[in-house]
């Protein structure tokens, strides 16, 4: 069997800057394996500007993004495989990928980093009510078809969700000549990011409706017809009477992306509410030697988050590679608390080689809030926070030394101010 | 008073002007310009894609390189759709000069061999 000091599965804005970092702090023997025909991953079909601000301090396409990426993989001769899917993991790192060139492939991976993205909810998933009929797509699929293939998905539409992709569909799909009917959310606040409500909706006069949700989807002869919404009350039951009818030929869903995590069930990775796998303050899982980072750790909006957050994989793995990595040293966790929906990473393994950021989202939108971070009764941190929606991923950087002499459970919480 | 959402990153402030062009809420100097902006003439940036005509099945994406005015949305993406290139494309390669007079160009975003 070939060996391969690290393995990177996927080469979206993760994947490739994880093994970017990794061949600069000193790893020479790298493979990345994709299993689409390029380079890039989700950014492909992110043509809208508003990626790269804090990264390349310019705002970029998502194609422009990813190409400074990929010249840095050429740049620095990293090998990688296209139109490779891997399909299998073992937990003492053996990874098997197929392609029409090599066949089956197992290789012996000494690290390896998870970067293989996320997949989007679709109408089985939310159980969308009323009947199964062609016109109701996802908006990542709806996306794909019109940036990557050309194709219109319809010209009256109607989206449920009120996540980025939708916003961003919406806005596509009206400056393409479509009528976008209006968006609807189930819970009372915007699931997206303010600035793609103000352009992507109120720029073009599209109506937003919050807590409100599909109740009946109406097809004849096997294509959407029609499509009613309803109000939900506080516990997000349909409330009867509300209805309101748009007749459109599409239905798109734009309601949660989830970790593509389906490589870490081969090998029992536990997993935590993020639906991502559990990790410590280097990207590494449970699994001695396997990192992972991006979208399949937990979804981000921002892509140059994804990029650091992988950096920090890659360097893991360099750091693992060079035994520098202690898996035996104590493990402290690293729990939600008060207002917090999630808090990454979920443990930290004791005498930390360099400082920690530590990620959370709140459950619902706050304002005035004291984040604690606490050990005990010893307060790690305190910070004030003004506002913080659950669209936006918190981030609150811990200096090392802060660190030393923590024992007990670490617990992130919100408390008014 | 008027209030707007700044669109220029994603932390989306919540922009208040007074009559006097008082910009308030804004947590970096780019909201202010935003904000005297989108209250005098208010400009967006356009992204589309394009057909390769040597290549079956191959769109190329575009932008324009500077905000074009925002009543000229509709009628720049009409420009956009009469546009086919030929690859290789180069980022940054304009595909379409000043684009109805607006000192905007349309160029290229993605690198096709
Ligand atoms: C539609 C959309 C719009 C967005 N808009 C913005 C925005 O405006 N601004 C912003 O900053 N951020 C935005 N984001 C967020 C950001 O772009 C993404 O979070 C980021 O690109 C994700 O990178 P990733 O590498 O984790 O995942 P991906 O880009 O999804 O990469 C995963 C890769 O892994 C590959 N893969 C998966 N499984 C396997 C396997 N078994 N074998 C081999 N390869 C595999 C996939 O093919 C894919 O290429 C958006 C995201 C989406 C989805
Ligand atoms: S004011 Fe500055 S920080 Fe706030 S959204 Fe605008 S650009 Fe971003």
């Amino acid at each position: 069997m070939k060996t391969v000091d690290l393995v990177v599965i996927g080469s979206g804005a993760a994947g490739m800057a994880a093994a970017v970092e990794a061949k600069k702090n000193g790893v020479d023997d790298i493979l990345i394996l994709e299993k689409e025909e390029r380079l890039g991953g989700i950014l492909n079909q992110c043509i809208h500007n508003g990626f790269g601000l804090t990264e390349f301090k310019e705002e970029l396409t998502g194609p422009e993004y990813l190409q400074r990426f990929v010249d840095q993989v050429k740049e620095l001769k990293i090998p990688y495989k296209l139109n490779s899917q891997v399909i299998d993991l073992s937990k003492d790192k053996v990874v098997t990928y197929s392609n029409k060139e090599d066949g089956l492939v197992k290789i012996q991976a000494k690290a390896i980093v998870m970067a293989t993205g996320c997949y989007e909810r679709n109408a089985g998933a939310i159980m969308l009510p009323g009947d199964r009929c062609s016109g109701v797509i996802t908006a990542g699929t709806a996306q794909r078809y019109l940036n990557i293939n050309g194709l219109m998905v319809g010209k009256r539409i109607v989206i449920l969700g009120s996540g980025d992709i939708g916003l961003i569909m919406a806005r596509r799909l009206t400056l393409e000549g479509a009528k976008v009917l209006c968006v609807s959310e189930l819970m009372p606040y915007s699931a997206g990011l303010n600035r793609n409500i103000q352009q992507c909706l109120i720029d073009f006069n599209i109506p937003l409706y919050l807590s409100r949700t599909v109740s009946k989807v109406v097809g004849k002869n096997g294509r959407l017809e029609k499509v009613i919404l309803s109000a939900v009350d506080d516990k997000l039951q349909i409330i009867p009477g509300t209805e309101m009818e748009f007749e459109c030929d599409t239905l798109i869903l734009s309601v949660g992306l989830i970790p593509y995590i389906s490589l870490l069930n081969y090998i029992d990775c536990p997993t935590s509410s993020t639906r991502g796998a559990v990790v410590n303050q280097y990207m590494e899982t449970m699994v001695d030697g396997i990192f992972t980072a991006g979208n399949c750790l937990h979804v981000h909006d921002v892509v140059d988050f994804v990029s650091d957050e992988a950096r920090l994989a890659g360097r893991s793995a360099a750091l693992y590679l060079q035994n520098k990595i202690n898996n035996s040293e104590n493990k402290i966790n690293i729990k939600p608390g008060n207002g917090l929906s999630y808090v990454l990473p979920q443990f930290i393994l004791e005498n930390s080689l360099e400082d920690i950021v530590i990620k959370f989202r709140v459950r619902r939108p706050v304002q005035d809030q004291i984040v604690w971070i606490k050990s005990g009764e010893t307060v790690i941190m305190k910070q004030i926070k003004p506002v913080m929606i659950p669209s936006e991923m918190v981030m609150i950087k811990i200096a090392k030394d802060k660190l030393v002499g923590i024992k007990e459970d670490i617990v992130v919480s919100l408390e008014d101010r | 008073m008027k209030e707007l959402t700044c669109i220029v990153c994603p932390r989306g402030c919540r922009l208040k002007v007074d009559d006097n062009m008082e910009v308030t809420g804004n947590t970096c100097p780019r909201g202010k310009i935003y904000a005297i902006n989108e209250l005098t003439h208010p400009t967006r940036t356009i992204t589309s894609s394009v057909r390769v005509s040597n290549r079956p099945y191959t769109l190329v994406s575009v932008k324009t390189d500077k905000p074009v005015p925002k009543d000229k949305m509709f009628e720049v993406m009409k420009e956009i759709d009469k546009i086919s290139v030929e690859a290789p494309t180069r980022i940054g390669q304009i595909v379409l000069a000043n684009v109805l007079g607006t000192d905007s160009n349309v160029v290229i975003t993605k690198d096709i061999d």
